[in-house]
């Protein structure tokens, strides 16, 4: 079973290492390093960096992407800070850069299908599915999709909500890849990656732009790996 | 002003992937569903590369996609011209500062929204959805921009309905799209 390769660097500025640090955003290592194990703490984290250092390369596009990022406080509600992508969307080299480090990622996992959750998952989604070759398939909100679908609901802070994929779309054995601008509870991440996997679809991996790390939704989608360009602590 | 490339080969599997939906969302509307062009890989690139073939030398700066499917295909364009993505939306969905554009629908009105800075004056715009129609939101659209002080170059379409005329509604904005339906 793959483990995620995601880890984060600890909380200081390093300066000869070319490593710039942004307050409340952290780096994870480059996404072509595979590491064993899951590293969570920044002890662990500091001893793997000695072992195997991120290329500098992976990290300075990181970091301009993470710079990219505005933060709206008290957004949709008081006590949100919303992590709003769109200002990356506004830099050509930022937004050419994240599509990059996915597609660097991902062309050689032989993914036939790539998800993207409603609707930030849709700018993000498609340009990964061209360059790698997949078909992409939208994620809906319910009565979005013309013709037959599947629905899957999923709670919400209060109440529940549901996501529909369309029958036909995905094959048994289509690998698939699930794509969002951020994860957070992964309640929504966890409803795509179900409907994916009640077509027998095997689910490869979750791929987003950010995680608010303190949510902990890299633990609800249990045993699949989740990798991000950038954790929000 | 039309522009439609009727005889180019990549055209013709691109109409033969879009599915007619019948009474969708209400009796009557045959609903024009471009989600199986984008699971045939082929397809999707040659649509996108068409529309990149033709607006790759214009200077455009910012390409501008309408909430939802506009996403799908505005990204790709932009991402291959090396110009901004900007995303119009249904209200309350983008945070921070917006201008709004109230337009009509069959019954009602709505809203289509832009961020405030997102788009700076005099630059050259591309509006993107997957269909024109009776052209409201195009049109909104376009108010949107002008209203930031850009330049709306042209509007680029998969599918136009031309029985609703949409194209006379885009305040003298060119339309080009790859496939009618009647």
């Amino acid at each position: 079973m793959t483990t995620t390769v995601i880890t984060t660097l600890p909380h200081f500025s390093n300066l000869s290492r070319g490593i710039f640090v942004r307050p409340n955003f952290s780096f994870p290592f480059s996404p072509s390093r595979r590491l064993a194990g899951n590293l969570a703490s920044s002890n662990m984290a500091a001893a793997a960096a000695a072992i195997s250092p991120v290329p500098k390369d992976d990290l300075e596009r990181i970091a301009k992407i993470s710079a990219t990022i505005r933060v709206i406080p008290d957004f949709p509600k008081p006590g949100i800070m919303f992590q709003d992508i769109t200002t990356l969307l506004l830099d050509p080299v930022a937004f050419k850069d994240t599509i990059d480090l996915f597609v660097e990622r991902y062309k050689h996992m032989n993914i036939s299908v790539v998800a993207g959750v409603e609707a930030r998952g849709f700018i993000f989604g498609p340009p990964i599915a061209l360059a790698i070759g997949a078909k992409f398939v939208p994620i809906r909100k319910p009565k979005k999709l013309p013709g037959e679908v599947i629905s899957e609901e999923y709670s919400l802070e209060y109440g529940t909500d549901k996501m529909e994929m369309h029958v036909g779309a995905v094959q048994p054995g289509d690998r698939a890849l699930v794509v969002d601008d951020l994860i957070a509870t992964g309640g929504t991440l966890c409803a795509a990656m179900k409907l994916l996997e009640r077509v027998e679809a095997h689910v490869v991996e979750c791929a987003c732009v950010i995680e608010l790390a303190e949510l902990k939704g890299r633990d609800r989608l249990g045993e699949k790996p989740l990798f991000v360009l950038v954790s929000s602590t | 002003m039309s522009a439609c490339h009727s005889d180019d080969p990549r055209i013709h599997a691109i109409k033969s992937k879009i599915r007619v939906v019948p009474n969708f969302p209400k009796p009557g509307i045959m609903f024009q569903d471009v989600t199986t062009l984008l699971l045939d890989p082929k397809a999707f690139k040659d649509t996108m590369d068409l529309f990149v073939e033709r607006y790759k030398n214009k200077n455009i700066s910012v390409v501008a996609g309408i909430e939802a499917r506009g996403f799908i295909f505005g990204p790709p364009i932009a991402l291959a011209i090396g110009a901004k993505f900007v995303p119009l939306r249904k209200p309350r969905k983008l945070p921070g500062e917006v201008i709004s554009e109230e337009y009509t629908l069959e019954y009602g009105r709505d809203c289509l929204e832009m961020h405030i800075g997102a788009v700076e004056p005099n630059e050259r715009a591309l509006v993107v959805d997957d269909l024109i129609a009776t052209g409201g939101t195009l049109c909104a659209a376009i108010s949107l921009l002008e209203r930031a002080g850009a330049e709306v170059v042209e509007c680029a379409c998969l599918i136009e309905l031309p029985d609703l005329k949409g194209r006379e509604r885009l305040k003298g904005k060119p339309l080009y799209v790859l496939v009618e339906s009647h």
